[in-house]
């Protein structure tokens, strides 16, 4: 940082190429770069992920989870450019959900609609209303503000994946980065979650499933936002209006302080997470399928199935907490609730 | 001064969702110097409606909220002591949405 109020404009000098003003600070190295070297960058570190990961193969059809948010548009943005640049030979689609979000996922729609031309990307939408036969609109009339983000999280993972099927594509991937993943990790810590802590690092997840997912931009520190700024890029970025309450924005916040003090911090916590491994005699969940709608499931029923039960029998709130393995069973009976809490594995964690 | 301030990423919510503002600001004391932070406790004033909380934390803009000096981030030259000149352009885009 320079001395106080003695600047001289536009005297520092990008550090890489030595020309032209530095616009930008990499979280990552503390280089000051200029815009070009920023674009070259980033999307480098995309590139080196992708094929030190072997994460495509050519000719493969992939669907980019589309949001119309800022993430996911550079990622539709980035990765259309360097399938051109480096001959991956991918077909590439996007996919939406359209959660039926009034005032919020119809005008991020419009957004997706218009990268669509603009990338000249088909674009596949799946919706909530047409999957489960319900709207998060309508679920949140149900249900209240408490706990509706469980319902969204849970069908909009699963509507993805039947999106992608729909699509015939091989792989998915999603825009998540470096800061939602440090999120995630923080999350899954507190809810105690070591199944998920465990893979929720990892670049690419579900290969043994029938669509595999992938995060490219894990674990890019670099400012997104600087990236769709100065490229202008058409993003839609308004808070969902169901979701101040929920739990990750708190997880949010922290991850942003820790960054103002040390950005490498997220990349730290992203280490942890990858460092936690569970011991061998743990008893983990077996994955299997729903024996309802045959998505992957550790349960007798998925917990899309759950929680849509709950809600077409009118009692939104079953599938919500702790109480995992006893719905599903039409004879959900007190002691089998009580049995399947105890009978929770916490799992050993060590390092 | 005359200043074009833009705000994005959900901000503009807060500043009557407009995006941009040509704003005039009179220096303190006839001086002709104005910094990012006597900047920030002018926006805060005079342009945020609502919720100041989500535009600043402290005497800062809020972590999460990203601010460029004529198209610079403004943690290269000095973040609350960058000094304005006449028609420059600040942008603050906050980060904390969903992606």
């Amino acid at each position: 940082m320079e001395g106080a109020g003695e600047r001289k404009r536009g005297v520092r000098l990008c550090c890489v190429c030595k020309k032209a003003r530095a616009s930008v600070k990499r979280p990552k190295t503390l280089d000051h770069i200029c815009r070009e070297c920023f674009y070259h960058a980033f999307e480098s570190e995309i590139h080196q992920v992708i094929i030190r990961n072997s994460l495509f193969r050519p000719g493969e059809r992939v669907a980019i989870g589309a949001s119309g948010g800022k993430d996911s548009t550079v990622l539709a943005y980035v990765l259309s450019k360097l399938n051109r640049l480096h001959n991956y030979g991918l077909h590439l689609f996007l996919l939406s959900v359209d959660e039926g979000i009034t005032g919020y996922r119809d005008d991020s729609l419009e957004t997706v609609h218009r990268n669509q031309v603009q990338y000249g990307l088909p674009l596949k939408v799946v919706s909530y209303k047409d999957l489960y036969g319900w709207t998060m609109d309508q679920i949140v009339d149900v249900i209240g503000f408490k706990n509706n983000c469980t319902f969204c999280g849970v069908f909009r993972r699963q509507a993805l994946d039947r999106g992608a099927s729909l699509l015939k594509v091989d792989k998915l991937v999603t825009g998540h980065n470096a800061d939602d993943i440090a999120e995630t990790v923080l999350l899954n810590l507190l809810r105690g979650d070591v199944a998920r802590l465990s893979r929720c690092t990892s670049i690419t997840t579900g290969e043994d499933g029938p669509i595999p997912r992938c995060k490219p931009f894990n674990p890019n520190l670099d400012s997104f936002i600087t990236y769709a700024y100065f490229k202008r890029l058409d993003y839609f970025s308004t808070e969902c209006i169901y979701s101040p309450n929920a739990y990750r924005g708190f997880a949010r916040e922290f991850i942003k302080d820790l960054e103002r003090i040390r950005p490498r911090a997220i990349l730290d916590i992203i280490k942890s997470g990858e460092n936690f491994r569970i011991s061998t005699t743990t008893k983990m969940p077996e994955q299997g399928t729903c024996e309802r709608c045959g998505y992957i499931s550790s349960q007798k029923w998925c917990k899309a199935c759950v929680l849509l039960d709950g809600l077409n029998r009118g009692l939104p709130k079953l599938g919500i907490g702790r109480s995992r393995g006893s719905v599903g069973s039409e004879n959900g009976n007190e002691s089998k609730v009580e049995k399947s809490i105890q009978g929770k594995q916490c799992g050993t964690l060590d390092f | 001064m005359q200043l074009t301030l833009e705000f994005g990423g959900g901000l503009e919510l807060l500043c009557d969702s407009k995006k941009i503002h040509n704003v005039n600001i009179e220096q303190q004391n006839g001086e002709n110097k104005l910094t990012m932070k006597d900047l920030l406790s002018w926006v805060r004033t005079n342009l945020i409606k609502e919720r100041p909380e989500m535009f600043m934390k402290g005497d800062t803009v809020r972590p999460g909220v990203l601010v460029l000096v004529n198209d610079c981030d403004w943690e290269l030259s000095g973040q609350l002591e960058t000094s304005l000149e006449e028609k420059d352009v600040v942008v603050f885009i906050s980060t904390l949405h969903g992606g």
